[in-house]
């Protein structure tokens, strides 16, 4: 008779262990996308998606590549610090393919009344008037240069 | 060289380790832009904001967000003089067609621009279920839309109320401080439109920012700092009835 050994049970449950440990590492490769971890504890590949979304704005710089001689007038006036597309909108599309896309002009008895109608909860140091008062029933545009609205000594526009 | 049975056995487990690593492959390179060059924040002047709603609109043009549902907005608020701790506040479609003359009177009145405060302990990544929302290295938060459930604990969790369902791809949507255009070199679509200047993009992680004079030489505050959510959207001149 050979002799009694308590290791054959203590073999199959390693196998067991073992196995199940495999199942776990296999079903974690499929599982886990490939990209996880690249940057931090997310799917890498989530930013890139982000990321490749198209520009709307294509930013002041770009506009002022093209058009320095708006870039003129506006930096000597009051408009100084207000970036193209704050009034004309997102250009991106038309800095891309500037014979194709053309801006619309935008709507003056809607912009300017927009940052300059008067309301109670605005900066008291901003430019800011009753447009039927002020306007009375006249554009904006009649009087004031939209890129450089203020007037100089001599009441010129 | 033969294996017996134990030997194989013993091989398999450091077989499929191996394997994980040969599936996942090379890492991909790096592009030029480096997150960890980078710690994104923004700077909200309050006495510059003028409420135009130039933010909301170009917000909604640059990203695609569904009407009715606002990734920023602004708020206007009424403080009366004799009970500033419940202030009046409105925001007629997000502010996005700007303010009309209020009927009210005296007081203090004032906008607020909101938006995500990209907190770098955020309440909202730490609720997700599946760990779809994130932070990047360089400070802000995001989602991956692919991972998301649409379980909107997220939404409940934020205390600024920044996030929100998207009623399309039913998915959470919130700010993504435009990282499609920082990441090119851009600003926000939000500080592009600003035409007074009350939004600035900042990078704490650059030494040259204005931000770091603007810190030090005025008096500068987050939403809610009591919760210490890290938020990362500075106001100057915050209003203690601001929630």
């Amino acid at each position: 008779m050979d002799k009694f050994r308590d290791s054959a049970h203590l073999i199959r449950l390693a196998a067991v262990f073992m196995l199940g440990a495999m199942v776990f590492v296999a079903l974690r490769t499929v599982v886990i996308p490939k990209s996880f971890g690249r940057y931090g504890f997310y799917r890498g590949d989530a930013l890139q998606e982000i990321t490749s979304r198209p520009v709307a704005y294509a930013g002041h710089d770009t506009c002022e590549g093209c058009h320095p001689d708006v870039l003129a007038v506006k930096s000597k006036g009051v408009h100084a610090h207000v970036n193209c597309e704050s009034c004309h909108g997102p250009q991106a599309r038309h800095a891309d393919d500037p014979g194709s896309v053309k801006p619309s002009r935008p709507d003056v008895a809607k912009l300017c009344v927009r940052c300059h109608s008067e309301n109670i909860a605005k900066p008291s140091g901003f430019p800011q008037v009753d447009p039927k008062e002020h306007a009375q029933s006249q554009a904006c545009n009649a009087c004031h240069q939209p890129h450089s609205p203020g007037f100089d000594g001599e009441g010129q526009k | 060289m033969t294996l017996n049975r134990r030997q194989i056995l013993l091989l398999l487990p450091a077989a499929a380790v191996a394997w994980e690593f040969v599936l996942a492959g090379t890492p991909e390179e790096s592009p030029n832009y480096k997150s960890s060059e980078h710690w994104w924040g923004m700077l909200l002047d309050i006495t510059k904001c003028i409420g135009c709603g130039s933010c909301v609109r170009a917000c909604t043009m640059e990203n695609d967000v569904p009407a009715g549902y606002f990734r920023t907005w602004v708020e206007r608020y009424h403080v009366s003089d004799w009970h500033i701790e419940n202030p009046i506040v409105d925001s007629p479609n997000g502010g996005a067609d700007g303010f009309l003359q209020s009927n009210l009177t005296g007081g203090k009145n004032f906008f607020v621009p909101k938006l995500c405060n990209h907190c770098s302990d955020s309440p909202c990544t730490q609720v997700c279920p599946v760990g779809a929302t994130f932070h990047t290295d360089d400070g802000v938060v995001l989602i991956d839309y692919n991972y998301c459930l649409g379980c909107r604990y997220c939404i409940q969790a934020c205390p600024y109320g920044c996030r929100f369902f998207h009623p399309e791809r039913h998915t959470a949507e919130k700010c993504t401080l435009c990282y499609h255009r920082i990441t090119k070199g851009l600003t926000t679509a939000c500080c592009e439109s600003c035409p007074t200047g009350a939004r600035q993009l900042a990078d704490l992680k650059n030494p040259k920012d204005p931000i770091h004079e603007f810190l030090k030489t005025h008096t500068v505050q987050v939403l809610k700092p009591h919760l210490a959510t890290g938020a990362k959207m500075f106001y100057n001149g915050l209003d203690g009835s601001v929630r």
